[in-house]
């Protein structure tokens, strides 16, 4: 037996393996990004692809399971949004050969634009959903989802969370077993997979009595699991809030729930049978409370002590419990004391001198989801909404048609390449159509920057590394109808600023698009070596001590604060100074510094 | 309870870029071969370099939370100075304390608009007394010949608590995590740092 410390994800794309998975697509998204990482980097026998998006990756892969194999698509909690299109109905067709679907929650938003439940699509769309709490439980759940696919003829959600995907627990490994779907299309299957009203009405029924009988399976089902102890209290949770609340309380009676959708009702009737009173432990929405409570089950602890917010750990259930018997820890230093360790932008970012270039203007900035969504954050504070993949553009049409030619020269929309790609290109053809003349800048920095790095199509690299087309922008723009098309180089802000104050200006609608401005951490574009020196200096001879270098928030450029004069007789109260360590020389701080202070450092 | 039934919790905490990720994966793999069942849950910012990076580590007979309970930490492991100080109230009072004498400023810090904390040795030795340890990791890791070998020094100085461990097992490994080129170095550090304590 061969055991191996995994991450929850790595667990999955193991179990994904060993049930003879044959083709996987994904859209990153923390926490779920690693899961197809890890099969593009270790299972050769599965076809991985990044997908343009999340609902992209679920046709693909739904396509592959009427085909007759075992597929997955992988993505976080706001990519099932995405998808949820084809996934509702992918619940009326049903499939051949297996199809799971993981979707990643980020109680806490540790890293997300909400905090949704994301079991609450597996009510709204009929699907039945599956939720481990660890990594063994991840590669077990994965492999038992693909047999419940093809018994039940349905999708299969499999719900992560933050502390189940990234964290890591002992797996014992296991072979890899091929499906004995005989892979194919039947033209015959024609009535069970066109989704017209006529045969909608017939899979309706379908989809009804497939959730009956999953309910019946669930009773049975080998990790919907009853633990008789002490039978005063009896906890019904899942995932990780069981786990927390084993560890406080390992003396109760649980009824752990392996299988959140359908609810094993007959299961749950017996257990509220068997104990005095009942605890439900939950986090975010009160999902089981709401059904249970329907049962006609009397709860004893719900959401009336758990939050039902952020996420659950093993002190909130405690206290949520045990309520005035709870011994808060000492204080020894207040946390809210101490300065804080915010994310920043990376030294020699392509996006710090663009977000600084836009705050000189005084543009309004829609904005979108990525690395650059840091721009908000201050000294540079400029941008200025953040909703979902792709809606910057969108919104920054809406704005223009709203306030008319008042708006000119006053309102951008910047949106990432990878997010672009997404969710943008639809807008931007919306902008063209209906005769806008908002302005568009896509922040190419030729890799997918926020999620870890990964390919997309306009990279010119597949998931598994192999050289493939990589989309043009500007041609694209051009396709779509964008007569004004125009490259910048943010890290020349001067130029950067009249390009992006001309285009802003003009009645009619803009692109513009970063030219050789590659994320710092893509190592095969050689990101630094466009810069003239390593890395620069500043020169106490000549700093002034004004601080407006400072607006530009590069990690490697800190205030030291001690009084002085300057060689020509300036009075200051401190300088700056450049961490050479960190310094890249993109020579963004030289540009800002009025009185020629920062120089080329040597070694 | 047998003391060895008991549930072992170690905290990491540091920057970006430290390494602490190496070095809760080195424990992860001594402690699963030495017949523990064991839990680890990371926390790291996003994408970009910098951010700070925390470690749940828990092993014992039967490890049920990904998380430790707050004020629950045995040993704190910490990479930098100021990422020891914010997670001081996890401690229990007799809990460990193995910090790293680097300082990394924060933007709050570099913009000169706080002050990075003083004395943070002195405060954990007011709660702490003898159970605090700071090691100059970045120190012998440069004696060395490279200070990215400061994390594998402080798990060195760290595997001292764990006598009932062969230090032979840490070698291994770290040998089984890094790319051969980087075993020489690496182990040397890691003796290094088991003589710091
Ligand atoms: C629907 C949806 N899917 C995935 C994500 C996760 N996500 C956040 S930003 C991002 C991509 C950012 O890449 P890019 O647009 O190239 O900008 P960069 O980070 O490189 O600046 C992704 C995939 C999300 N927030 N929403
Ligand atoms: S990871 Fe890339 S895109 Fe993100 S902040 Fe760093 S340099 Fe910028
Ligand atoms: S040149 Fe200036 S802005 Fe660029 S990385 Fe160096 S210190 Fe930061």
């Amino acid at each position: 037996m061969k055991k191996e410390i995994m991450q929850g994800n790595a667990a999955i794309a193991r179990g994904a393996w060993e049930a003879g998975v044959k083709v996987a697509a994904a859209y990153p998204g923390t926490p779920s990004s690693e899961i197809l990482r890890d099969i593009a980097e270790n299972y050769p026998e599965i076809y991985a692809e990044w997908s343009t998006n999340e609902k992209v990756a679920v046709e693909v892969v739904s396509g592959a399971a009427i085909a007759g194999v075992r597929a997955m698509a992988s993505m976080k909690h706001v990519g099932l949004n995405v998808a949820a299109d084809p996934l509702m109905t992918l619940s009326y067709t049903g499939i051949k050969g297996g199809l799971m679907i993981v979707v990643a929650d980020d109680p806490n938003v540790h890293s997300s634009q909400n905090e949704q439940d994301s079991r609450n699509w597996a009510r709204f769309g009929k699907i039945p959903m599956l939720e481990p709490a660890d990594a063994q439980e991840c590669k077990d759940f994965t492999k038992i989802a693909f047999e419940i696919s093809e018994q039940f003829d349905t999708p299969v959600l499999l719900r992560t969370e933050t502390r189940v995907a990234h964290s890591d627990s002992p797996v014992v490994l296991e072979d890899r077993v091929e499906s004995n779907i005989v892979p194919g299309l039947d033209p015959k299957d024609a009535p069970k997979y066109v989704m017209v009203p006529i045969n909608v009405r017939v899979r309706r029924k379908a989809v009804e009595e497939k959730m009956k009988k999953l309910e019946e399976y669930a009773n049975t089902f080998k990790y919907n699991i009853m633990e008789i102890n002490d039978t005063s209290v009896g906890v019904i949770s899942s995932g990780v809030s069981y786990l927390y609340t084993k560890e406080v309380f390992p003396e109760w009676s649980y009824l752990k729930l392996g299988m959140v959708w359908p609810l094993p009702k007959k299961m749950i009737a017996e257990f509220a049978k068997k104990v005095k009173k009942i605890v439900i432990v939950e986090e975010l929405d009160p999902f089981f409370e709401t059904e249970i409570k329907a049962m006609g089950i009397k709860i004893w602890h719900g959401k009336d002590v758990i939050p039902n917010m952020y996420e659950l750990s093993p002190e909130i259930v405690e206290k949520a419990l045990k309520g005035k018997k709870y011994k808060e820890p000492k204080i020894r230093v207040k946390p809210e004391d101490l300065p804080r360790r915010p994310p920043n932008l990376c030294a020699g970012c392509s996006h710090r001198p663009l977000f600084y270039a836009l705050k000189k203007l005084g543009a309004f900035v829609f904005g979108d989801i990525g690395c650059y969504t840091l721009g908000t954050a201050p000294p540079l504070q400029a941008l200025h909404t953040t909703i979902c993949m792709g809606a910057g553009v969108g919104q920054a049409h809406g704005a223009m048609k709203a306030i008319g030619k008042d708006a000119l020269g006053k309102v951008v929309a910047v949106i990432g390449d990878s997010t672009f790609l997404h969710g943008g290109v639809t807008p931007l053809m919306d902008v063209v159509y209906n005769k806008g003349n908002s302005t568009t800048i896509v922040l190419d920095n030729r890799i997918t920057g926020m999620t870890g790095h990964q390919e997309h199509p306009g990279t010119g690299f597949t998931a598994r590394q192999e050289p493939t087309n990589a989309v043009d922008y500007a041609e694209l723009g051009k396709a779509l109808g964008v007569k004004s098309i125009r490259y910048i180089d943010p890290y020349n802000i001067k130029e950067t600023m009249e390009i992006i104050k001309e285009e802003m200006n003009k009645d009619e609608p803009s692109l513009i698009i970063y030219k050789n401005a590659p994320c710092m951490l893509l190592r095969r574009a050689k990101p630094t070596e466009r810069f003239k020196h390593p890395f620069y200096v500043v020169d106490t001879d000549k700093c002034r001590g004004c601080r407006m270098c400072l607006e530009i928030n590069c990690p490697a450029i800190s205030w030291q604060e001690g009084e002085g004069t300057t060689k020509d007789g300036h009075k200051r109260k401190g300088t700056t100074y450049i961490n050479r360590d960190q310094c890249v020389g993109c020579e963004v701080c030289v540009q800002v510094c009025k009185f020629d202070a920062i120089v080329p450092g040597t070694k | 309870m047998k003391n060895s039934d008991k549930t072992v919790n170690i905290f990491l905490s540091g920057v970006g870029g430290q390494g602490t990720i190496l070095a809760s994966n080195i424990l992860a793999e001594v402690f699963i071969k030495a017949g523990y069942d064991v839990k680890k849950a990371e926390v790291h910012g996003m994408a970009q370099r910098g951010g700070d990076v925390t470690t749940h580590f828990r092993f014992g007979k039967k490890v049920y939370s990904p998380l430790i309970k707050y004020g629950d930490v045995d040993f704190l492991l910490s990479f930098e100075l100021l990422e020891a100080l914010r997670y001081i109230n996890w401690v229990k009072p007799e809990g460990k304390i193995i910090i790293n004498k680097q300082k990394i400023f924060p933007p709050a810090v570099n913009l000169g608009q706080v002050k990075y904390p003083e004395d943070v040795e002195k405060i954990f030795k007011k709660y702490f007394k003898d159970n605090v340890w700071v090691v100059d990791g970045q120190g012998i890791a440069r004696s060395l010949g490279n200070v990215q070998a400061a994390n594998v020094v402080l798990v060195g100085a760290f595997s001292n608590f764990f006598p009932e461990i062969n230090p032979e097992q840490f070698v291994e490994a770290i040998k089984s995590l890094l790319a051969p080129k980087l075993h020489d170095l690496n182990v040397k550090a890691f003796y290094e740092g088991r003589k710091a304590l």
